[in-house]
């Protein structure tokens, strides 16, 4: 059974075709990579699977149940967690918190309005555990405005992994990293175990190509190629649409 | 021990003694409106600092159980029986209300909840067969719980200092839930609580129950304060006026609605018997509150005064870098 399974997606903004009937099956434990230049629809690909946007036409399958049409905060009841390219956290509030919220998230303790927040401890444990992994544990009571746009990066990740994810969708988790970030971030990542099945949208091709198996290589919504490291960079057509030569 | 548990004590201390030391009746049924009204900005704070959303139509909300209550009592029954009947108006019109508005967020929000709120205005003032129209509902009498008269205007602002710190204790204890930081949440970053797995509008929605049930209350006490209701109660201007308080204190904080209260419900009662003009004196003071403070009283007043002790301090600081050689 494959973790993710995608068939026939489709979706449209008006008269422009974002996404064209994109098929995509990605193996349990897989490290996949999508890539394409700028505005290949590659977000918009991951918002039709988390379920932000609603697809035109096409399935959406997780472990061989059909969540086409299943809401998208019940996605991540089943076990699909994603990060923003655009970073989405909660400025006002510690580190910690921001992973305690995505904890409390999947726990039914969310709905209630009787007791301390700071009384449910495993929250707050959990959370240092997650920040821990993405080395992030010392800093775990600082405000998060004064964090570093790095340190951000990691708490994305951090959030994601809290979760405990099957799926793992992770959108550009290299933009915007120094070197030597970068070299952290790609650590964390492949300290990820294989019970994680990984979707990864990336620019950044030398750290992404090492780290990925498969490739998905998009270009005006539709998949041009697909393949393992070499055969995806060897096709001509991944030159003359991404690697421009 | 800190400075800020001292002050709180110091304050509910104060407001137990209120009929000790306000100088008479008069003032001490000032202080049971302040009361009241805190409560209703308390409720409005809940959506409009802790779940972003911006009501103009609570002055509606306030007004229907307010109308609920004086209707019931009118018909012959008794005050148990108008005190549920109106908590119970009050919430299937919140969840109406809440229904409705949800729909959208932001300036959506505003308009929506302004239009209901004038639609339940322009009720009150036409429904002439249940609302007497301009006329109003008189309330002959209070009610008497465990013997006591609250005909009185001591036992009066006693009950609803009972009541007042019910409500505050009810909203600390919800602020700081897990529920209130999914509110919170809701609030800052609705894209991803949704993908956290959180359902933004289910929060929302149990949000304004809270916010209407808090509304509810503070409409009974004062349908019961004034035993009397009309439709300039679910004006506009009465929303604003709430809406005022939240913002003028200090939305998003505890204190913060119940210092706007107390300021609003001064101005307007106290200051207006020596200045006729009171209501220019009211936006002045908002417009001063907004360029000196615009997070709000309470929490300007604590930035500022932070301020003023780094201020103080400083000047032992150069004295200490010249002393050097």
């Amino acid at each position: 059974m494959s973790a993710l399974t995608v068939t026939g997606l489709s979706k449209s903004f008006g008269g422009l075709r974002v996404t064209r009937g994109v098929d995509l099956n990605v193996e349990p434990g897989e490290r996949r990579l999508i890539i394409g230049p700028n505005g290949a629809g590659k977000t918009t690909l991951f918002n039709l699977i988390t379920g932000e946007l609603t697809p035109d036409s096409g399935t959406v399958s997780l472990f061989g149940q059909n969540i086409t049409r299943v809401a998208s905060r019940r996605r991540a009841h089943l076990g699909m967690a994603r990060t923003y390219q655009i970073i989405t956290l909660f400025g006002r509030d510690t580190i910690v918190h921001n992973v305690r919220l995505a904890l409390l998230g999947l726990s039914p303790a969310r709905w209630n309005p009787f007791t301390n927040l700071r009384r449910h401890g495993h929250f707050t444990d959990r959370g240092r555990e997650a920040l821990d992994r993405v080395g992030l544990g010392h800093i775990a009571d600082r405000p998060l405005a004064q964090t570093s746009y790095g340190e951000r990066r990691r708490v994305e990740i951090a959030m994601a992994l809290a979760q405990n994810p099957k799926l793992l969708l992770l959108d550009e988790p290299f933009a915007g990293l120094s070197i030597d970030e970068r070299r952290d971030v790609q650590k964390l990542l492949l300290a990820i175990p294989r019970d994680v099945t990984i979707v990864m949208i990336e620019h950044n091709m030398d750290v992404a190509l090492e780290f990925a198996e498969r490739i998905t290589l998009l270009h005006f919504g539709e998949v041009i190629v697909e393949g393992n490291r070499a055969e995806v960079v060897a096709d001509p057509r991944t030159r003359e649409v991404y690697l421009g030569h | 021990m800190n400075g800020r548990n001292i002050a709180l004590g110091v304050a509910a201390i104060a407001l137990v003694a209120v009929p000790y030391w306000m100088p008479g009746v008069y003032y001490v049924n000032v202080s049971s409106q302040i009361l009241f009204y805190a409560i209703f900005a308390l409720g409005l704070n809940i959506l409009v600092g802790y779940g972003g959303l911006v009501s103009l139509g609570h002055a509606g909300l306030f007004g229907i159980t307010a109308y609920a209550a004086a209707y019931v009592l009118q018909s012959g029954y008794n005050h148990t029986e108008a005190i549920f009947a109106a908590l119970a108006v009050g919430a299937v019109s919140t969840a109406v209300f809440a229904a409705l508005a949800l729909r959208a967020t932001g300036i959506g929000f505003i308009m929506i909840t302004l239009a209901l709120g004038q639609i339940i205005w322009g009720l009150a003032y036409r429904w002439i067969s249940v609302t007497h129209g301009d006329n109003g509902i008189n309330v002959k009498t209070r009610p008497a719980p465990f013997g006591l008269d609250l005909g009185s205007a001591v036992t009066f602002y006693y009950a609803t200092l009972v009541v007042f710190a019910i409500c505050v204790v009810a909203v600390m204890i919800f602020v700081r839930s897990p529920f209130g930081a999914a509110l919170m949440g809701a609030r800052d970053q609705p894209r991803r609580m949704n993908a956290l797995g959180y359902h933004v509008w289910a929060i929302r929605f149990w949000a304004c129950m809270f916010s209407g049930l808090l509304t509810s209350i503070a409409a009974i006490l004062f349908v019961y304060y004034t035993q009397f209701i009309s439709p300039q109660t679910l004006a506009l201007t009465s929303s604003a006026e709430v809406l005022l308080m939240v913002i003028s204190g200090g939305a998003g904080t505890l204190l913060g609605p119940i210092v706007g209260a107390a300021l609003v419900v001064t101005v307007k009662s106290v200051v207006s018997g020596f200045l006729e003009r009171w209501n220019f004196l009211l936006g002045a003071i908002f417009v001063t509150i907004v360029i000196l403070m615009p997070e709000g009283l309470v929490p300007g007043s604590a930035r500022l005064w932070r301020l003023a002790c780094a201020k103080l301090r400083a000047p032992v600081k150069p004295a200490v870098t010249e002393a050097k050689p």
